[in-house]
């Protein structure tokens, strides 16, 4: 419980890949190949840009937040009612790229999208778990 | 029964129901008049807001006489706390296909 709140939502998946960013970019990048490991989708790397990604299961709506080539790349990730932010950032090594994933559902500086909750996701999922503990 | 995380989600994602939400779990079982003091909405929009949640799982309504109760029922987030375990065996297995589709790919 003494995980900070606003990490309560966040996910980090990271890994060691034995090829350069440019590749790994172009992968992250190009429609036909987000489609190979990820989704259906309508992507661009621009800015603002609103695309899905589509699965049997369902879409995910999503705009590009930022894009730096060969280094970051982040999107918003809509599904099931929850909107999170998915950020990927390369960094280039000696045998290759470390390529990190980081999904967060509730960011502080995304309280301002919820204003008028009395202190936003990050003290509810706090409260939250502390309610969660005293179950068992 | 807890519910299903979309509906969870969409549930919550209301910062008024929210709030009324997290006062139940704060201060325990009220009424809808005492909800509505202080919630800076109308009570017709709260006992709208109370009806979403209980859908959801998420309160339940006690009959008083003329009086209803309401209470938190914070077992249904546990769906909540499973996204994180949920996204996280997502994303592994994208990374799995990520890298299969860059052993094929050309340089």
């Amino acid at each position: 419980m003494s995980k900070p709140a606003t990490e309560t939502l966040s996910v980090v998946v990271e890994r060691d890949i034995p090829y350069p960013p440019e590749k790994i970019w172009r992968a992250l990048t190009q429609p036909h190949l987000i489609e190979e490991w990820l989704m259906k989708n309508d992507f661009k790397p621009a800015v603002d840009h609103r695309f899905n990604l589509r699965a049997d299961w369902g879409a995910v709506d999503c705009q590009v937040l930022a894009v730096e080539p060969h280094k970051t790349l982040s999107y918003t990730w809509a599904a099931y009612g929850l909107e999170s932010i998915v950020t990927w950032t390369l960094t280039r090594t000696d045998t290759g790229t470390h390529l990190r994933m980081e999904q967060s559902g509730f960011r502080p500086d995304q309280q301002q999208a919820y204003q008028g909750a009395k202190g936003g996701w990050p003290r509810f999922f706090g409260n939250l778990e502390q309610v969660l503990a005293r179950l068992d | 029964m807890p519910s299903a995380p979309d509906v969870l989600f969409r549930t919550l994602a209301d910062p008024t129901r929210r709030a009324i939400f997290e006062r139940l779990c704060r201060e325990g079982e009220q009424t809808v008049g005492a909800l509505t003091a202080r919630a800076g909405v109308s009570q017709p929009a709260v006992s709208k807001h109370l009806g979403v949640l209980r859908q959801a799982g998420l309160v339940r309504d006690r009959h008083d006489g003329r009086q209803t109760h309401y209470s938190a029922q914070p077992g249904a987030l546990a769906p909540l706390i499973d996204w994180t375990s949920h996204m996280v065996g997502f994303w592994r297995s994208r990374f799995d296909r990520l890298e299969d589709l860059l052993k094929r790919m050309d340089q």
